[in-house]
């Protein structure tokens, strides 16, 4: 151990392995203030062993993984929220009190706990070891950006700074790896059961105190000699361009704007390319399997409606490796800044700016982005508002009512026609009523004027692959289970509906079926709106993802059901008003038919109440705006 | 409201012609904080973040329009809007 002198509690884990199979496991917390590395850190102990959940009922996010040992049982690491102290004033330091004095349900009392803090800026961070060294569990002090102190002339004496504490100290980088050795010895050492306390030396202040606090921390920091790195050169000469009052802006809007190019352009060969994958794949089942009931519910239903869901992924993926390096490299908190004031107008923050761009592509990652806003109630808000933003789900829709029912006229020569400026329109009409909504939070249930808006400007750092792509892995997997299980349960009963009940042993016509049944019960209800019964069924297959109306339609019609089918134009032209088909394109700007968007905001939001609140609000406006359009049209305003 | 005032006494007299608060003060230049004129929990969190009374305090870079602004202090970078930044009482200058 002569690399490791710091580590003046952390003995030789030489003990035999005390935990035998079925024992309790070996919990290490990992805690640390905000920006401290403590993800990164959480990322190079667990790698792929990790899953992401919700604290039981807060929408605290709960990370928890395995680390593995070489000497004992593998070790369970719990990734606290990341909090400056144990104050409880929010959900986060609530949870994270909680979780360290074993009061959270379904989380053992940790067995030790990893504390990690930004030695580049040590005063500050130093604050929070009070608490936690007061809590009299093993403790290994994790001083993280270690290449960075050294870069730019900074020191500590990181033995002296152990027996003040009376924890082993190691200095680490978690990005480079550096150093991550000391921190598996510690937990070698703890679940060995070798570790013994050791008081610290400095007298804990009083932790109410927090000035007391801070000179605390700094009267520490001074007899391990520390000496404070000078200030980030790259980071002051980087943002004397991106916050330049002419040149940050540009850049700001270039980088979203890029951001757009790449989630549209970019991924759509990609989404064609799964597109022809999963519509061959289907033919050849079809053709392999012999014809029954269970090969229609294999390809019409299972195969067709999963691969709806999963044609986005390709998009998704982009978005979360744009918004991971935006966020890794420290840009997003220039972005943040940079939108703030636009932001302010509607009631919300610099923060939200960045998930409710990415609800362009899709409201389900963009409720995963609101994690990086920690106000609460801004998070509500913007995860409340996100999909009344144009998702990619509409686009097939709109696309296939606008050209049914609208002449494509130019208006500003070949470029932008009358199928354009209506298509432009229903973008905006999403913005407003996205707008509209979160002022209405904001003054009303979500009013939040007390908690101001504080941003810390991390310095700014390369993105590193492994954090990119443990990431992607993360998300796509979030993904792949919505489609994978609410999806397909939709996908089985919506089939179930339109295949029943047989007749002749042979599958019923759609209108004799258990949805062409829901299509006329509904009816009466959706008369007003200027829909007929066929219409219905297409509603109802739509909250499965909105554009599974376009096949429905097709198969309702006997015609090719896709945005680009002539004869589903022309059947939808014949059976449907001018007036029921402006209602239609309203309906679906607003209505929140997305059982994917559903289950996100329950798990992000941690329970039913805010996804039931929201689906029936934009349900409501969506019913009435659309009968608003429908009665305009049909009264001849415009004709 | 905590009126968190280290030196009470020195910090009376308010002086026209410097920045009595943090957004009174120009980018590049620095002050001392004096106190937080806030309510508890959000002083706290603000002191927290190194807002703390005797702390110099510098305002940096600010997004287009003038906010919300950077300031550097206790060896990190906050960014404020104006309307909290206001509410940061700083300490005279001559004292």
């Amino acid at each position: 151990m002569s690399d490791c002198h710091s580590c003046a509690g952390c003995a030789v884990a030489e003990a035999p392995p005390s935990l035998q199979k079925g024992a309790r496991p070996h919990v290490v917390a990992i805690i640390g203030p905000p920006n401290s590395g403590k993800s990164t850190l959480f990322n190079r102990l667990t790698g792929l062993r990790q899953k992401v959940a919700n604290f039981p009922g807060v929408t605290v996010e709960q990370r928890v993984g395995k680390a593995r040992m070489q000497q004992h049982h593998d070790v369970v690491l719990v990734d606290l929220p990341g909090v400056y102290s144990l104050n409880p004033r929010s959900e986060d330091e609530q949870v994270t009190r909680d979780v360290l004095a074993g009061a959270m349900p379904g989380i053992p009392k940790p067995d030790a706990v990893l504390l990690i803090l930004d030695c580049t800026n040590l005063g500050r961070h130093l604050v929070l070891a009070a608490p936690i060294l007061s809590l009299k569990l093993p403790t290994l002090v994790i001083l993280n950006m270690a290449d960075d102190l050294k870069s730019r002339g900074g020191h500590v004496d990181t033995a002296e700074l152990a027996s003040e504490l009376g924890s082993p100290v190691a200095l680490i980088s978690a990005s480079k790896g550096q150093g991550v050795e000391k921190v598996f010895q510690f937990m070698e050492g703890t679940s060995g059961g070798t570790t013994s306390l050791t008081p610290p030396r400095v007298e804990l202040p009083i932790l109410q105190d927090i000035p007391r606090c801070r000179q605390w921390a700094h009267d520490v920091g001074t007899g391990a000699a520390y000496r404070a790195p000078a200030p980030p050169i790259w980071t002051r000469r980087l943002d004397s361009v991106f916050l330049h009052p002419i040149a940050g802006p540009l850049i700001f809007l270039l980088v979203v704007a890029g951001v757009f190019q790449t989630i549209f352009k970019g991924a759509k060969p990609m989404m064609d390319g799964l597109q022809d994958l999963i519509q061959t794949s289907g033919q050849w089942i079809e053709h392999v399997l012999p014809a029954s009931i269970f090969r229609s519910l294999l390809v019409d239903g299972i195969w067709s409606g999963v691969g709806a869901v999963i044609v986005f992924l390709p998009q998704i993926l982009l978005l979360f490796l744009f918004i991971g390096i935006l966020e890794d490299s420290g840009y997003l908190a220039r972005a943040a800044l940079i939108a703030d004031r636009t932001m302010a107008k509607f009631g919300l923050q610099g923060k939200s700016f960045i998930p409710l761009i990415s609800a362009y592509a899709c409201a389900v990652p963009a409720i995963m982005a609101t994690r990086t806003i920690e106000n609460k109630r801004d998070r509500l808000a913007t995860i409340l508002i996100a999909p009344f933003m144009t998702c990619s789900a509409r686009l097939p829709v709109y696309t296939l009512i606008i050209a049914a029912f609208l002449a494509d006229r130019p208006i500003l020569g070949h470029f932008f026609g009358a199928q354009a400026a209506a298509l432009l329109g229903l973008y905006v009409l999403g913005f407003v009523a996205a707008v509209m909504t979160a002022k209405l939070l904001k003054s009303s249930i979500l009013k939040s004027e007390r908690v101001p808006f504080v941003l810390e400007m991390p310095p700014y750092r390369w993105p590193t692959l492994r954090s990119l792509s443990l990431r992607l892995i993360d998300r796509s997997k979030v993904f792949l289970h919505r489609a994978g299980t609410v999806i397909l349960l939709v996908i089985v009963v919506l089939w179930v509906l339109e295949n029943l009940p047989v007749k002749n042993g042979q599958p019923p016509e759609i209108a004799d079926s258990f949805a062409g049944m829901i299509g006329h019960a509904v009816e009466p209800v959706i008369k007003p709106l200027g829909f007929n019964w066929k219409i219905g069924i297409g509603l109802v297959s739509s909250i499965a993802a909105r554009e599974v109306i376009v096949g429905t339609l097709g198969t309702i019609y006997g015609k090719e059901g896709t945005s680009e089918s002539m004869g589903l134009r022309q059947a939808l032209r014949s059976d449907l008003s001018p007036g029921g088909a402006i209602a239609l394109l309203v309906f679906f700007a607003f209505a929140m038919q997305c059982m994917s968007t559903m289950a996100v905001v329950r798990r992000e939001t941690g329970g039913w109440k805010w996804p039931v609140l929201q689906f029936s609000y934009m349900t409501f406006l969506a019913y009435l705006c659309a009968l608003i359009a429908n009665e305009v049209v049909r009264s001849g305003v415009f004709s | 409201m905590l009126q968190m005032n280290v030196n009470s006494g020195l910090g009376a007299a308010p002086n026209g012609a410097f920045a009595r608060t943090l957004a009174q003060l120009p980018e590049g230049e620095s002050g001392v904080l004096d106190r937080l004129d806030l309510p508890d929990d959000i002083a706290r969190r603000l002191m927290e973040l190194g807002f703390l009374p005797g702390h110099i305090i510098v305002p940096a870079r600010s997004a287009p329009g003038g906010e919300p602004r950077v300031y550097r202090v206790d060896g990190s970078e906050v960014a404020l809007r104006r309307e909290t930044a206001s509410h940061l009482i700083l300490r005279p200058k001559n004292l």
